[in-house]
């Protein structure tokens, strides 16, 4: 799978992609005569290999759009979006996708939900349930295999999300607002965990989020967009990139101040 | 109430632990109800007419008669086959009706108004035309009771694929399962607690038709000995195969609702959980 990927260094490349939907007049004043409203006006950007991408900004400004776009369950009209180089027409197995509800299915175990995906592959029993000893303890659900998922917290509800996206060794990890039902000290906690995590795959990450903070504390670059129609304003990276693990970056003071820029930027939004 | 002053609390405690003792122990309510309902009704009964009413120990001992006689055990068995075999129809055909007409929007299209006529008007209606049909023997009876039995087992089916939510189909998409993948690792799987209930229900009706068969096709089974003892005015005998029905109604429904709490158990914590 790596192969595909060592193109140019370039995981993801999103480009000039246009995403329209039809919406009903009373529904909101930026729908044009046709009754369609523009959800991404000519996007372009680009992921490395190996990188953390946030999309960050209001909701409605489009970024869940992209994502799912990504994922292969929406069709740009026009424009495309490559993955190591070929076109999403179809979700990708290579490719998986944590989810803002968890997304897991509430009649399974915290182990068959994570062997799901290697399920749909027609791996053996077996062999799925020993690749998933190794993603248990990553995500720290060891001694939790027999749950149900309403058992557990939200926190380890998601623990069981990204363990299952990380079942296919996936060349891209695609995000949507992972963390943004949890409670505050959760969220932190989990970002912490999926940092170390992340660290040792080094996985690519599309990330959804509309957390200034937490787009900055986990990514190695944010791309903020506008409000409709969704453009991306500017690409930032951030400043505490390097340095994550271990150390309070929320009271780092670039941390602060690319903040404050970015605050100021989807202020000016409105 | 928080003007309520401390000694009137105290007074009221008093009355309300009697209750709250009572409240908290419904089956010893009961028991009590039931111990009482029988013994006003043996003595009732022992006033009246023995050819109109009978009364519990003459019923209990017309029971053990007919079960030496080995008429009841007959009779039971004579009803059992044509209900065992009418509800594996009900559930396997109706299972199959509900899934198909849940994914072939045409067949939906155009069975759904046969669907819900059969189901809107009684079904005791077509008991005639079915043993006309079907004539008055063991296809006769099975007939009845899957024409009863099966509609809420092919409504509940078809309700359960129908309600599955848009984002649990979607988890199946994400990760690239084909359109047979999702049926049977997410469909299928969440309507089970819908088709148990169905199941349950159509338990129920399987035993009324199962009745209402013997009663008006060839009189065998545990509603041709309703017939025959009523007929003979032995109102004592009379009791047992409605009280064997009853017996026999509460297990079966006892177990299909085991079953369903196995299989539907997420359901319910779920539940539970989304209303804390």
């Amino acid at each position: 799978m790596s192969e595909v990927a060592a193109e140019n260094g370039v995981m993801v490349s999103v480009n000039n992609v246009v995403k329209r939907f039809k919406v009903r007049e009373t529904e909101t004043s930026e729908a044009d005569e046709s009754g369609m409203m523009t959800a991404l006006d000519d996007v372009s950007l680009e992921v490395k290999t190996g990188e953390f991408l946030s999309l960050l900004g209001p909701s409605g400004c489009g970024k869940t759009t992209l994502l799912r776009m990504a994922a292969g369950l929406l069709e740009a009209d026009s424009g495309e979006i490559l993955i190591g180089g070929i076109p999403v027409r179809e979700p990708r197995k290579d490719a998986c996708m944590v989810f803002q509800d968890f997304g897991l299915l509430p009649w399974r175990t915290v182990l068959d939900n994570i062997c799901f995906p290697l399920e749909i592959d027609g791996v053996s029993k077996v062999e799925r349930e020993n690749t998933s000893q190794q993603y248990l303890d990553l995500v720290g659900l060891r001694g939790f295999e027999g749950h149900f998922p309403h058992e557990l917290s939200g926190g380890m509800q998601q623990r069981v999300g990204i363990a299952r996206a990380l079942m296919r060794q996936p060349i891209l990890l695609l995000m949507d607002e992972p963390f943004g039902a949890l409670d505050a000290q959760t969220r932190e906690q989990l970002q912490e965990d999926f940092l170390e995590i992340w660290q040792n795959l080094k996985t690519t990450v599309l990330f959804v989020t509309h957390s200034i903070d937490e787009s900055l504390a986990v990514s190695d670059r944010v791309v903020v967009f506008t409000q409709r129609p969704g453009k991306i304003k500017r690409i930032i990276e951030s400043p505490v990139a390097g340095d994550r693990m271990g150390s309070d970056v929320r009271s780092n003071p670039e941390f602060v101040s690319a903040r404050a820029e970015i605050r100021a930027m989807l202020r000016s939004e409105r | 109430m928080p003007t309520t002053n401390k000694p009137t609390e105290v007074n009221a405690a008093e009355p309300t632990t009697m209750s709250a003792y009572f409240k908290a122990r419904p089956n010893l309510i009961r028991i009590i109800a039931v111990t009482a309902f029988f013994i006003f009704w043996e003595f009732a009964g022992r006033q009246g007419n023995e050819l109109f009413m009978s009364y519990p120990s003459a019923i209990m001992v017309a029971a053990w008669v007919i079960t030496l006689e080995g008429t009841l055990i007959e009779a039971f068995i004579a009803s059992m086959v044509p209900f065992a075999i009418g509800m594996a129809i009900s559930i396997v055909g109706g299972i199959a009706f509900g899934v198909i007409m849940a994914r072939i929007w045409l067949f939906e299209y155009i069975i759904d108004p046969y669907v819900n006529a059969l189901y809107a008007i009684p079904r005791l209606a077509l008991v005639p035309l079915i043993t006309l049909i079907a004539g008055l023997g063991l296809g006769g009876k099975t007939t009845i009771i899957v024409s009863i039995a099966i509609f809420p087992i092919i409504i509940n089916t078809y309700a359960g694929m129908k309600d599955v939510r848009g984002s649990l189909l979607e988890i199946g998409q994400v990760f690239g399962a084909s359109e047979r993948q999702i049926f049977f690792k997410i469909v299928l799987p969440y309507a089970i607690p819908f088709i148990m209930a169905g199941i349950r229900l159509a338990v129920g009706l399987g035993i009324i038709g199962m009745v209402v068969a013997e009663l008006f096709t060839a009189v065998t089974g545990l509603g041709g000995l309703i017939v025959r003892y009523a007929n003979a005015f032995a109102t004592d005998r009379l009791f047992v195969p409605i009280v064997v029905t009853a017996i026999m109604g509460v297990l079966i429904t006892q177990f299909v609702q085991f079953l369903e709490y196995r299989l539907s158990r997420w359901r319910v914590l779920e539940r539970e959980r989304t209303a804390q």
